[in-house]
């Protein structure tokens, strides 16, 4: 069952093809991992899927249907959540109030009403939620400035799970983590993986083998293989362009 | 509605593009390139027009005047860039805005302490002040020459920027500044040649326009106005839309001024036409600019990111 | 819930605030006292432009939006007065209504149009907008042109009387109160909220669901007609309406004073008219070339108040 799907989808900048007749599918349920080399065009892609950038051709569809000229916004409210690569969150705002923000999006339109944000339960209830989920409860009300890396990258899943998605894609969640932090946020995806079906674009090859269901390599915006996990890294061609002889012999 | 006055108000719109042109230019390229937003422009533009009239006044050579004003705005220009616009390179849109704002007050002010607040006139230049024949009419022969020395400026600009190192690396900082500083080549020197190419063009416009408007404290700052309405239109960071835009600009305003009002008259009852034919033509390049926004934003020659 | 956050009355920001209020409440009687009416007419442009800064803030401050053209709503609310008064039209609150309605739709049709451009281009259009209202109002010659034109009595607000300075004064007063209380509860309300997050981070909005143009017109709306509102109150005061009031510099005057007094807090712009004003007097009473010191402090202003006089009273 798809949930996601594109269509020879592409994108060129220039001479450069950032993403080439890709044809992509995420199932429901499951966590499909993207990896590829520096420069395979793997961000590009999540701005496409995202609107942020509008592909040169191609289509795509989110829960059957066709979203490829949909706005930014509309596509968010339909389910489609993303956390960046290069942190992007508010930092003057507090932990909480970035998260309740991210909820406020889906609780209808935000005029006429006269209350003080902060003092909304419909939005700070599940902000807090989200933020007890990701591990970050006890930061709640700290300025988001002030909080570390790591936090950072945890406040940015925070956000994108309060707004209820069908459809999580991670730009490289565990970038510029340590090996303490990253474990930690892959024992937190691995918890989210059973309630959210997820596209996982990430560099660390440990994580990936222990939270993606399939894997599509990226290469100059082109697919070289897309399959099931163990298949992946099995893959000859795989390993020569990309993975190394590290992770074969297991 | 003669073919003659169709003829002159054209010449006459191009010759204010070609101005436009000149002050446009400079004004995109450091806003494009060095992501400053310079109003002071405008008080470059009016340094050039005193400081020619003071040097045409005194020597009554046309030459001296020019390199007066261009030197001269050159240097005021980098005196200026160095010791207080160095400060707001790093600074947020508002910031430059609100500092280049306080120059241009402060300039309109020093100019009126220097040389009065009454307007001051400078006569076009020996063998300039006759009138040439162009396809049947007459025209000012100073207001000819500056059309073809603005076009000849302007086709040196493009040689400049198209053909030699600088101007690839002023082609290379429009359409991706953080790379070449990247590249190792020296920013700071880079942004002063710039800003001293648009502090030159500015007074050369300036010293142009002298002999043809009133050179009083503030001219500037209509102009500005206009000058941006040029950038907008053309493309932000782009030459040839200042190029274009500029032109489109100043033929749209002069023709739109004459014409508008003769033909408001045709359809509408005389009094409403001679109330609102000169506000409308006011408004005309403005409701331009509007129309280029709402269907394309980035401008009609956008620079090639 | 009267206030919109907890107010700690003890704090260095409260009390200012309130003597600020409180001393604004008072010129008059203070005024009136020392046989001094001068400073009533001093104080109101004093409101008058606050109430114009505050208006400006909400786009500026809190919505991050440069706009260098809210002149024009203040010429749009001078004229509205101007007109309708030549036409024999003194209903101060038809004046009003015709100023807010007018403000209203062409800060719809204006914001629409400049929200398209980014940053530097924004800051452009605006300063472009108010400049061709300028020209627009030099070129109507049956209302003074270039000179403007005179305003025979002030606005019938009837039951209320603005024919004294101090009752005008008061009337400006009571306005900006309403104002900053206005702006109080909008920047704490959801819809604040969306617009600060908006200029901390406008590409995250969109992707989190916000279609942020919508509340940005909003925004830029509302702070127009606020303008408006003092544009109509200038022309009361000074019983003239002229071009000049919407003049570009005038734009540029209002930017000042919200940098000056602080950007993104309630009562700042108050402080930034307040004391841009009485400089301006100040100097102006020393030399007519003022603006040669007024142009450098400008560019102080610009380098140095990264968060105002009254943002250094926030710490």
């Amino acid at each position: 069952m798809s949930l996601l799907r594109t269509r020879r989808l592409s994108k060129r900048f220039g001479g450069l093809v950032a993403t080439d007749a890709l044809d992509l599918e995420v199932r429901r349920g499951e966590c499909h991992a993207i990896i590829g080399p520096n420069g395979a065009g793997k961000t590009t892609l999540v701005n496409q899927l995202v609107g942020e950038i509008a592909p040169d051709s191609g289509t795509i569809e989110f829960n059957g249907r066709d979203i490829t000229r949909l706005a930014t916004f509309r596509r968010a409210l339909l389910g489609l959540s993303r956390s960046y690569q290069i942190t992007s969150i508010f930092p003057e705002f507090s932990a909480l109030e970035n998260v309740a923000l991210a909820a406020q999006a889906h609780d209808g339109h935000s005029f006429g009403s006269w209350r003080p944000a902060i003092a909304e339960e419909r939005l700070s209830a599940p902000a807090r939620a989200a933020l007890d989920e990701v591990g970050l409860g006890a930061r709640a009300q700290a300025r988001a400035s002030a909080l570390a890396h790591g936090e950072r990258r945890q406040l940015e899943i925070a956000m994108a799970l309060v707004s209820q998605p069908k459809l999580l894609l991670l730009d490289e969640p565990m970038a510029g983590m340590g090996r303490r932090e990253s474990e930690a946020m892959v024992k937190l995806l691995a918890k989210l993986k059973s309630t959210y079906a997820m596209l996982l674009v990430e560099h660390d090859m440990d994580a990936v083998f222990a939270l993606a269901d399939r894997i599509t390599v990226l290469v100059y915006g082109r697919p070289i293989a897309s399959g099931a996990a163990h298949e992946i890294r099995a893959n000859a061609e795989v390993r020569r362009a990309y993975l190394g002889e590290r992770y074969v012999a297991h | 509605m003669t073919w003659e006055l169709l003829l002159v108000q054209s010449l006459n719109g191009l010759q204010y593009g070609v101005l436009l042109f000149l002050l446009a230019a400079g004004l995109t390229l450091v806003l494009g390139i060095m992501n400053f937003v310079n109003l002071a422009h405008a008080s470059l533009y009016m340094m050039g027009a005193y400081l020619g009239a003071a040097a045409f006044a005194k020597t009554g050579s046309f030459l001296v005047a020019g390199a007066a004003a261009v030197l001269g705005t050159l240097a005021i220009g980098l005196i200026v860039e160095r010791t207080t616009l160095l400060a707001f390179y790093a600074r947020d849109h508002l910031d430059q805005v609100l500092a280049t704002f306080g120059l241009i007050l402060f300039f309109n002010e020093l100019v009126r302490v220097i040389w009065g607040a009454q307007s001051v006139y400078m006569r076009p230049p020996q063998g300039f002040t006759g009138t040439v024949d162009l396809l049947g009419a007459t025209y000012p022969s100073y207001r000819f020459l500056v059309i073809v020395a603005g076009l000849a400026v302007a086709l040196a600009l493009y040689v400049l920027i198209h053909h030699t190192r600088v101007g690839m690396l002023i082609r290379a900082g429009a359409s991706n500044p953080r790379m070449v500083s990247v590249l190792g080549v020296n920013i700071r020197l880079l942004n002063s040649l710039l800003f001293g190419l648009s502090a030159a063009l500015a007074g050369l416009s300036g010293l142009m326009a002298a002999p043809i408007l009133a050179v009083q404290p503030g001219m500037g700052d209509n102009v500005l106005i206009v000058v941006l309405v040029v950038i907008v239109i053309g493309g932000i960071g782009s030459i040839r839309g200042a190029f274009f835009g500029a032109l489109i600009v100043g033929v749209v305003d002069t023709v739109g001024r004459t014409y508008l009002p003769l033909i408001l008259r045709q359809v509408a009852e005389r009094s409403v036409a001679d109330a609102a034919g000169p506000a409308l033509a006011s408004m005309l390049i403005f409701i331009f600019m509007a129309a280029v926004l709402a269907l394309r934003p980035q401008g009609l020659f956008p620079a090639r990111r | 819930m009267v206030f919109p956050e907890q107010v700690d009355w003890r704090s260095a920001r409260a009390i200012t605030a309130t003597i600020v209020l409180a001393v604004l409440a008072l010129v008059p009687v203070v005024a009136i006292a020392l046989d001094q009416a001068f400073y009533i007419t001093l104080a109101a442009r004093i409101v008058i432009f606050a109430l114009g800064a505050c208006a400006l803030n909400l786009v500026l401050g809190y919505g991050g939006l440069v706009s260098f053209g809210h002149a024009l709503y203040v010429g749009l609310g001078a004229y509205a007065v101007g007109i309708m008064a030549f036409h024999g039209m003194t209903n101060g609150w038809l004046h009003l209504a015709v100023t807010l309605a007018l403000c209203g739709v062409i800060g719809w049709i204006t914001g629409l149009i400049c929200l398209r451009c980014q940053g530097i281009g924004f800051i452009m259009i605006t300063l472009a907008f108010a400049q061709m209202f300028y020209f627009l109002g030099v070129s109507l010659k049956q209302y003074g042109g270039d000179d403007g034109m005179q305003v025979a009595s002030r606005s019938d607000f009837a039951p209320l009387s603005i024919e004294g300075n101090a009752a005008l004064y008061y009337f400006a007063l009571a306005l900006l109160f309403a104002t900053l209380y206005l702006s109080w509860r909008l920047v704490h309300a959801r819809f604040g909220r969306v617009l600060r997050a908006a200029k901390s981070n406008a590409r995250r909005m969109r992707v989190l669901g916000f279609p942020i143009l919508r509340y940005q017109v909003t925004a830029y709306v509302v702070s127009g007609c606020l303008c408006g509102i003092a544009g109509l109150l200038l022309a009361n005061l000074t019983r003239f309406a002229s071009p000049a009031y919407a003049y570009w510099t005038v734009s540029g005057d209002l930017v000042v004073m919200v940098m000056l007094g602080g950007i993104a807090t309630v009562v700042g712009p108050v402080i930034g008219a307040a004391v841009y004003v009485i400089l301006e007097t100040v100097v102006a009473g020393y030399t007519e070339h003022w603006m040669i010191i007024t142009g450098p402090v400008i560019v102080l202003i610009a380098l140095l108040a990264r968060r105002g006089l009254y943002g250094f009273v926030l710490r």
